[in-house]
């Protein structure tokens, strides 16, 4: 069946199989290959984009539930070639090992800065329960979403 | 990971896809968020001929206030749930249990008619709507009728929605300004699911005695449940002494789950001490 | 010009990320080639089951599908999946199941389609009757008789049974003040990698050129492997590791899948993917650990171990895959630890079960021979109502005593134990620490401090130690290029997945030839480019791959130092590289260029007399010994003796991995170490239950631990530099794996001391701890 839909600013149509997982439709059909798949029970969060602005694990949404909607992958997340404090914060400050979760991670992290701007370690912590890594013991993780926290609180006050 | 063909159906309004649920009979399925059946289709464990997706049914999708009550609309996220002012105004509990239900994605996507309808007995949901003394509003073709939390639940995984029906809409009345409340869980490691979890309400008198207290338990047996022993041996008295003696009746009468998380017996522990430890806090929370 | 700064030992932003950062990273899954067909296994639901027949008819006339095979149509087509490890009994590993399958997720068939979806739906219309069997999967009762045998032809379980035998240790034992018995359980773990496994396969048949893009730590064994599998030369194919997301030993291996696509494309001549699913990983790749353990220990009053002799049970599961049944054999070797216990004598029995293969995973036999060190020196710290702190120092092998021969037969590097435990202490505040327990136990609450001091064995070498059937020894190989621009490639035969040696070994090469960082490319997994390597695993990328690229590094420096010494003409010894110049070591500002040594090495217009044209050069790195990194962690935790909850107060961990190259990626191995370690003490464990069903097939049921789950890390280091090798380096991958998991169990152990319960097996999940208080509490 038809679906249009906006992916990082870009507005696409294409003829689907209803039963088609957003993630597949993302990777396979829109060619964004940086959504990766971890798990098949809603769990690890390597597959975690934004839809309508929050984020969600695509693997547990059908592409046909996107219908209109605004996706955000981690593709679309860098403007003007200017990568997202997140991702500066992740590169900086050693947060990812083999790179597999952390698209996903990065996303959600943008979930919870757009909620809250400056959480506690606790609260990122808590934050993450969506999303597993298996390489960096999450440290470096927390660091660097505080990283991006505070650059991002002194951009929005410039 | 790849879930069997189907036939996908897009419902407008609630009528429709009653409609539509009719005509499929036992191959039609609803899709609410999806985070309750998507992960069954992914596995297969669930194939339905026909998905009538009520995702786009916009009145589904809002908290309002009506006759003294506050109404949730069943595709209401638990994200929207745990932020509405209304909710943390008049059912502050609510808001609490959503914003400890899996993590922040789920939260974002599964709705509250999506959870009670699947009835998971180790959702977090249940507990909290049967300690606020929940009304379900469920809808058919013959109509629509309420069922009140205590008898929606039915066994494991099974509600009062019938095939056929939606389950439209969930009403609560206001919490009692000076009420104490909490929901505690104790998560299952690896899926954030309730191994058990608590919802305890209660309000004092004038003498600082119980007038009202609400338990409600998730996870420990095949469906969620009140404590009403616990209630019982709590009510009109003063907390402090008895909540430990109350507590201790948590887990009476029921047979609780046992898996390679934890033991019934142990699971019968956790219900104690958790129902304990919410007390405390609701009672350290409650104004006299 | 701006001068170039040095790159050793700075914490310097990894290379690798930019692309893993903005999603344009390319694993095995985002390989997409023309007309590339998906390829889904059908698994065993049985554990152990004859198979009558298998009808796949109905699933072949589905449209979209284009073949589906079963173990009956491999027959003779594609070889058995390797173990190059010795054992007495090597049993026939198919690709897919002929005639029995032996393990729950087994292959048993597999769908090649148009899209995976439709491959699956292929995969709901294969009928197959099993007969089921029953099935064993404790290793103990595998080994009575009457228990159902895996492999008829062998006539019981056992897959072999080996001894170290020591008659010093009975004497030991007969002089003791104590003989303390044990037993211990390393329980079974799954590696989960967050990536799965993958392959896709491409045939080329007008070049015969056999691609395999595979998720794997070793692409040049891999490509070894299959080789002989497919009856293909090494020559025609080339193996592709692009990035890999994640590995801890489970994909240092050789799968069924690999060769499975790879025969499907050849067989086809179409491109053919097959992507594992985490229910898949769960049952099909290979877990770890999964050894009991009988231990005596000779001990005298004073807290001095003399001797340590036990008996293990390792299983192997149902078949032996690439290392199998070698892992156990480290934890026999190092399991004196830290301390100088003259005496040890240890058999192994390792077993078939009807459970996926056993095999490396991070750590690799160490983390149990550790836990088993550090149990006993809490053990005879308890014994004798000592500290456990002064029992580690009483038996340490002093440093003084480096090299230090062991009693498992190696030779332990260099060390410094007591200065590591000193410092974690003093990290901690020790005796603070203490007071505040003794504190809390006054109000009834639960501290408990645990100390582990671990000392493990990385870059494993020499040759010889290795199994004389794998086909690769423990060298390692690089290449360095100084291209006609001045710009460096490094080919390096170690295969990262997230340990950051292009960043590393950009470092090195950047400081010897005192060039720009950003001038220096390290390129790694693929065999069509890089000369033959051995891969990533046993903490062995810098350890041994940074030697081997250290002696490229010299004589590339060697051959530049000539060109250059003709050109300034001054002798070659008296040149060094700096800040993109060759120059005179007493008088730096005498330089030229290196860009015209490099013109005049590609242009060679005046030839330079015993001086070849071309600016590249290779080597093969072998070790004389192994490297022993080191280290203690101390944890202080407290106990919910309500609900058995263990709640982290504090995580210290002073580690020594030799010299620090990469301060930031070091910290990053720690961490990530010790969460892995945290997770076999507290979290994890693979259940069967008695009919061979996987209890944990999802990570709904598996608890890799969340962010919630772990504690603020807080790391300290000391020096010690490995004189095995050029670098110093020790090694790290492995380390934080392995001192944490024995430092948790003791802290919660320790918290648990008021209630006498000395010892509870892992994982220390809440219902054991609170039934253990509990069976306490009524005992008492």
């Amino acid at each position: 069946m038809r679906l249009s839909l906006t992916i990082n600013g870009e507005r696409r149509e294409d003829d689907i199989d209803p039963r088609t997982l957003l993630v597949h439709y993302l990777r396979d059909i829109a060619g964004l290959t940086g959504t990766h798949v971890g798990c098949e029970t809603s769990l690890c969060g390597a597959c975690t984009v934004h839809l309508n602005g929050h984020a969600v694990k695509s693997c547990t949404v059908l592409a046909v539930q996107a219908e209109g909607a605004e996706i955000t992958t981690i593709e679309g997340l860098a403007r003007g070639g200017q990568l997202h404090p997140l991702q500066e914060g992740f590169w900086e400050e050693h947060g990812l090992q083999c790179g597999y979760c952390t698209p996903g991670m990065i996303m959600a992290a943008a979930d919870l800065l757009a909620r809250n701007r400056n959480p506690t370690e606790t609260q990122i912590r808590e934050a993450l329960e969506g999303n597993l890594c298996r390489c960096t013991g999450y440290q470096h993780i927390i660091n660097a979403i505080q990283s991006a926290a505070a650059k991002m609180r002194t951009q929005k006050a410039a | 990971m790849f879930p069997a063909s189907f036939e996908y159906h897009r419902a407008s309004s609630v009528k429709e896809a009653l409609a539509m649920l009719q005509q499929y009979g036992e191959d039609g399925k609803i899709l609410a968020g999806g985070h309750s059946l998507i992960p069954m289709m992914k596995l297969r464990l669930a194939q339905p001929a026909h998905l009538v997706d009520i995702g786009g049914i916009r009145q589904l999708a809002s908290i309002r206030e009506e006759g003294g009550k506050v109404i949730i609309g069943g595709l209401v996220t638990h994200h929207a749930v745990e932020r509405s002012d209304v909710v943390r105004a008049k059912l502050g509990m609510l808001s609490e249990c959503a914003a400890v239900i899996g993590d922040t994605q789920v939260r974002n996507r599964g709705t509250i008619g999506g959870s009670l309808a699947h009835a998971d007995p180790a959702a977090d949901y249940p507990a909290a709507v049967l300690a606020l003394d929940g009304e379900i509003k469920i809808e058919g073709t013959g109509g629509s009728r309420v069922v009140k939390a205590d008898d929606f639940f039915i066994d494991l995984m099974t509600t009062a929605v019938q095939p056929g029906e939606v389950l439209t809409e969930v009403a609560f009345a206001p919490v009692a300004s000076g009420a104490g409340f909490t929901y505690l869980k104790h998560r299952q490691p690896a899926s954030g699911f309730a191994m058990v979890g608590v919802a305890a309400l209660l309000t004092l008198d004038k003498k600082g005695n119980c007038d009202r207290v609400r338990v409600g338990i998730t996870g420990l047996g095949a469906k969620p449940f009140r404590a009403k022993a616990v209630e019982a041996a709590l009510l009109g008295k003063a907390p402090a002494p008895a909540i430990a003696a109350a507590a201790a009746h948590a887990a009476d009468g029921i047979d609780p789950l046992s898996d390679i998380h934890a033991s019934a017996d142990f699971r019968a522990e956790l219900a104690r001490v958790y129902t304990r430890r919410a007390l405390e806090t609701a009672a350290a929370r409650a104004k006299a | 010009m701006a001068v170039i700064p040095k790159f050793v030992g700075e914490r310097i932003k990894r290379r690798e990320d930019p692309r893993l950062i903005t999603g344009t990273g390319m694993y095995v899954d985002d390989v997409r080639l023309p007309g590339m067909l998906s390829a889904v296994v059908l698994r065993s639901p049985h554990a152990h089951a004859k198979i009558n027949s298998i009808d796949l008819s109905k699933a072949r006339a589905l449209k979209g599908v284009v073949c589906v095979l079963s173990g009956d149509d491999l027959r003779d087509k594609v070889g058995p999946v390797p173990c190059v490890a010795p054992a007495d009994h090597v049993p026939y590993h198919p690709v897919l199941a002929q005639g029995k399958v032996r393990f729950v997720g087994e292959g048993v068939a597999v769908a090649v389609a148009s899209s995976p979806y439709i491959a699956q739906d292929a995969l709901d219309l294969i009928d197959v009757d099993y007969d089921p069997l029953d099935a064993v999967v404790d290793p103990e009762k595998a080994l009575e008789p009457g228990a159902p045998v895996l492999h008829e032809e062998f006539g019981n379980n056992s897959v072999t049974f080996a001894s170290v035998p020591n008659p010093a240790v009975d004497e030991a034992m007969r002089k003791a003040d104590k003989i303390i018995k044990a037993r211990l359980v390393n329980q079974r773990l799954a590696p989960i990698p967050m990536e799965p496994r993958g392959a896709v396969a491409r045939w080329d048949g007008g070049y015969k050129q056999l691609t395999v893009w595979s998720s794997t730590q070793i692409p040049h064994l891999l490509r070894s492997q299959l080789a002989e599998m497919l009856k293909v030369g090494e020559n025609r194919i080339r193996v592709i590791a692009p990035e890999v997301g994640g590995g801890f030993g489970c994909k240092l291996n050789v799968y069924a899948e690999e060769a499975l696509v790879a025969h499907l494309s050849m067989t086809l001549g179409k491109p053919v993917k097959w992507i594992e699913r985490r229910r898949e990983n769960f049952a099909g790749t290979t877990h770890g650990r999964d050894q009991i353990t009988y231990l005596e220990v000779a001990a005298l009053k004073d807290g001095t171990v003399t001797a340590v002799k036990a008996h293990f049970v390792c299983d192997m599961g149902a078949y032996l895959q690439l290392l199998t049944p070698a892992i156990p054999g480290f934890s026999g070797l190092m399991m004196t630890g830290c301390y100088k216990i003259p005496a040890l004598s240890f058999d192994q029995q390792m077993v078939f079960t009807n459970k996926m293969s056993t095999d490396a995973y991070r750590g690799a036999g160490r983390p149990e021979a550790c836990y088993i060190a550090e149990r006993v020196m809490d053990m005879v710290a308890a014994e004798f109502g000592l500290d456990p702190a002064d029992v580690r120092r009483k038996n340490f092998i002093p440093k003084e005593a480096f090299p230090a021969p062991t009693a498992g037969g190696l030779v332990y590097d260099s060390g410094d134990y007591e200065l590591s435990l000193n410092k974690a202490l003093e990290i901690v505040g020790y005796q603070k620490v203490r007071a505040e327990q003794e504190a809390a136990r006054k109000q009834g609450r639960y501290i408990g401090i645990g100390i582990a001091s671990y000392v493990e064995i990385c870059g494993i070498g020499p040759s010889a130690l290795l199994p004389p059937k794998l086909k690769g020894g423990g060298w390692e190989s690089a290449t360095i290029r100084m291209e006609p621009d001045c710009k460096v490639t490094v080919l390096t035969g170690v295969s990262p997945h997230g340990q950051g040696q292009e960043t590393t070994f950009a470092q090195i090469v950047a400081d010897e030839l005192g060039i720009d960082i950003d001038d220096v490319n390290v390129v790694h997994g693929d065999t069509a480019v890089v000369q033959y390597g051995i891969g990533t695993f046993g903490s062995r990328g810098t350890t041994v791959g940074g030697p081997a690229l250290m002696m490229s590094v010299g004589k590339l420096q060697e051959k530049m130092k000539k060109i250059a010494s003709t050109m300034m003409e001054v002798p070659p010894d008296q040149l060094i590289f700096t800040n993109r110049t060759v120059a005179l070591a007493s008088d730096p500002s005498k330089s030229i260029p290196l860009q015209q040594v490099v013109d005049a090495a590609y242009g060679y217009k005046q030839p330079i007399p015993g001086v070849e044209p071309g600016l590249d050069a290779t080597s093969f790195y072998e070790p004389q010994n192994c490297t022993f990194p080191f280290g203690t962690h101390v944890a202080v935790v407290e106990v919910d003796p309500e609900t058995g909850v263990v709640k982290f107060l504090r995580y210290v961990a002073v580690d020594d991995c030799g010299r620090i190259l990469s301060p930031l990626l070091v910290e990053g191995q720690v961490h990530g170490g010790i969460a892995q370690g945290i997770a076999q003490a507290l979290y994890e464990e693979v259940v069967y239950d008695e009919s061979g069903q996987l209890l944990t097939a999802t990570l709904m049921d598996y608890a890799v631990p969340k962010a919630h789950m772990l504690p603020r890390y807080e790391l300290s280091a000391t020096v010690t530099p490995s004189p095995v090798n050029v670098l110093g380096v020790k090694g790290v991958g492995e380390a934080g794996t392995i001192g944490s998991t024995p430092c948790v169990v003791s802290a919660v152990m320790d918290a648990l001391k008021p209630f006498g319960i000395r010892h509870i097996d892992m994982p220390l999940k809440p219902e054991k701890v609170w039934r253990a208080i509990r069976d306490a509490q009524q005992k008492g």
